[in-house]
């Protein structure tokens, strides 16, 4: 009983963290950009199947996985320069269908290049699963879940303690005011979009020995992102982590309990029900309109 | 000013009457009945994202609903067709009326989500009660007859749809320009002022939602009746995407427009076999591109340059 429950909560937990770190891809760009990028679950399926590429290639594991974060970021800023750039102010469909062209050339390209079939990746540190309270847990999930950490907090004290994350974070308060005081505020477009690639692409590598990878998975991925970073309140970074980890955890535990076949299903009905109630989602505060 | 307004729908009925005259085989017969069928789809979604300013990611879920209404009812039930799409229809119209409250207190990136939820759910459920719906594999549909006639052939479908397509224009029109059609353009503009001025904008952003979805569902029947045969992805997230991508490329808020985005993106993938393997990235890049280049869409940029409104 208590076996099978630790069992859905590590598994929750371990998908729960990939979807966190796109819902920060997420609240990054749209922080930036007021943007919501659709593209967002590509940059997880590029990292997975560019470290796949790089490992089979021959290359060393960290530089493999170097690789196939650095490209993946180089792409969200290509999205960016090209793309978004040029259209400032557009309106939200027009933006939405920008990044879901952006995902559909992504997702083409790649399975023009790597085909169509389904990989995988060694695990980084053996498969011998650690057992607790008769649940097993994998040494990978231990990986998703130390980076995942990692980086957040290192993103907290980028934000907080350097210069350039308090840029970032006074251009997603008031764009105009924060170029009014000398923010290059173009940078910050590029940083955020480079910086979700990276993350998306981070938790797109460290769930592969997991869960597999082929050139289709980065729709439901980055869907599930999009749906924890409006559970948590779209913009909120704290949120968009506890939103991460609570759809993964739902998932698990829908999947476990009620249905595996509608897990897919899970998160959406979720988020409509948080939705109803809780319009800006759980950590969003209050917001008014200028008329 | 009425006049120039009716112009349009004129040329539209003249080109119905010619095209199956000039048509070289029935091949185009096919992309034409399905380029209207779509056109008829676009404006009905163009009510509520053009002219009310909502957006929905999830309507091909509400085609779905109509779809498979009109495959399962009579298959399993052996519900006449008609029943069947009636039956769809009510059913969609209940469910977005149980949604539209909630999800109208959201605004933009929120009702995005709300919506893509919607038929993201919508979707995963035909997927899976495969004893109804056949599952991922999909199930054919009972031919669609009236009367003792039944529609079979392509020449038969064709004056049924161009006679739909010409009706449904022509509501459009009429459906702008009254109050009904003002108080959704006056809430696009300004929620407030609208409201300052007396419109009720829950009751008619819930009605413009509801009537779309309905109207959705019914062509969803017709599709699902005309294909012969109906599978989920007729109901997916892409199909939702395809579906405001051609409100957007025609020109949001045009009636014309969403004629012009349906035949567009019907025959873009017709056009794209050609580049085999490639299909996707064309499609993507295209998208991009005439969202860059053209983000009001064509007929509205169009028709700036030549210096005369619709």
């Amino acid at each position: 009983m208590l076996a099978q429950f630790l069992q859905f909560l590590f598994s929750g937990i371990t998908v729960g963290a990939t979807y966190a770190l796109a819902a920060l891809g997420f609240t990054l760009i749209y922080n930036a950009s007021n943007v919501i990028n659709f593209a967002q679950g590509e940059f997880i399926m590029l990292g997975g199947m560019l470290a796949v590429y790089f490992v089979q290639a021959g290359l060393p594991l960290p530089v493999a996985l170097l690789l196939a974060i650095l490209i993946p970021a180089v792409v969200g800023v290509l999205i960016e320069k090209l793309a978004i750039e040029p259209v400032k102010g557009a309106e939200t469909v027009t933006l939405i269908i920008i990044t879901i062209g952006a995902s559909l050339v992504i997702r083409g390209l790649t399975a023009v290049i790597f085909g169509k079939g389904t990989h995988s990746l060694p695990a980084f540190s053996g498969e011998t699963p650690i057992d607790i309270l008769g649940a097993t847990l994998m040494p990978q999930s231990l990986w998703v879940l130390g980076v995942t950490a990692i980086v957040v907090v290192a993103l907290w004290y980028f934000f907080n303690r350097t210069l350039q994350g308090k840029a970032m974070l006074a251009t997603s308060v008031n764009r105009l005011a924060a170029e009014l005081v000398g923010i290059n505020t173009s940078w910050v477009l590029f940083m955020s979009f480079a910086m979700s690639a990276a993350l998306g692409a981070l938790g797109g590598i460290l769930i592969t020995p997991i869960t597999l990878t082929s050139y289709d998975v980065g729709i439901m991925l980055g869907l599930k992102g999009f749906v924890a970073a409006v559970l948590g309140g779209l913009g909120n970074g704290l949120g968009a982590v506890v939103g991460g980890l609570l759809v993964g955890i739902l998932e698990a535990m829908g999947a476990g309990y009620i249905s595996s076949a509608y897990k897919d299903a899970i998160p959406f009905v979720l988020i409509l029900f948080i939705l109803f109630f809780m319009p800006r989602g759980l950590f969003g505060g209050k917001s008014t309109d200028r008329v | 000013m009425k006049k120039s307004v009716y112009n349009g729908l004129y040329l539209v009925v003249a080109i119905l009457l010619v095209l199956p005259f000039v048509l070289p085989n029935s091949f185009y017969l096919d992309l034409v009945i399905r380029m209207a069928i779509n056109a008829m789809i676009v404006l009905g979604l163009n009510l509520l994202i053009g002219f009310a300013g909502q957006i929905s990611l999830g309507h091909a879920g509400f085609l779905g609903i109509g779809a498979y209404a009109s495959a399962v009812l009579p298959t399993h039930f052996g519900w006449h067709p008609l029943a069947a799409m009636v039956a769809g229809a009510v059913a969609t119209g209940m469910l977005a009326a149980l949604v539209a409250r909630p999800i109208f207190k959201l605004k933009g990136n929120y009702l995005a989500m709300a919506t893509l939820g919607l038929g993201i759910i919508i979707n995963i459920t035909l997927r899976n009660e495969a004893q109804w719906t056949g599952g991922p594999d999909g199930m054919p549909v009972p031919a669609m007859g009236l009367f003792g006639f039944e529609l079979s052939n392509d020449k038969q479908w064709y004056w049924v749809v161009a006679i739909l397509l010409s009706i449904t224009v022509w509501a459009s029109l009429n459906l702008i320009d009254s109050p009904f059609g003002r108080a959704l353009r006056a809430l696009h503009g300004s929620e407030v002022a609208s409201q300052v001025v007396g419109v009720d904008i829950v009751r008619y952003k819930v009605a413009i939602f509801v009537l779309s979805a309905v109207f959705a569902s019914l062509m969803g029947s017709v599709t699902a009746h005309y294909v012969g045969f109906v599978s989920p992805n007729f109901a997916d997230f892409f199909h939702s995407i395809e579906l405001v991508t051609m409100v957007v490329i025609g020109g949001m808020a045009s009636v014309y427009g969403s004629l012009v985005g349906a035949v567009l993106l019907t025959a873009l993938p017709q056009a794209l076999a050609t580049f085999e393997g490639w299909e996707t990235v064309v499609f993507g890049a295209i998208l991009m591109l005439s969202m860059i280049f053209l983000p009001k869409g064509l007929v509205p940029t169009l028709a700036a340059k030549f210096g005369k409104g619709e």
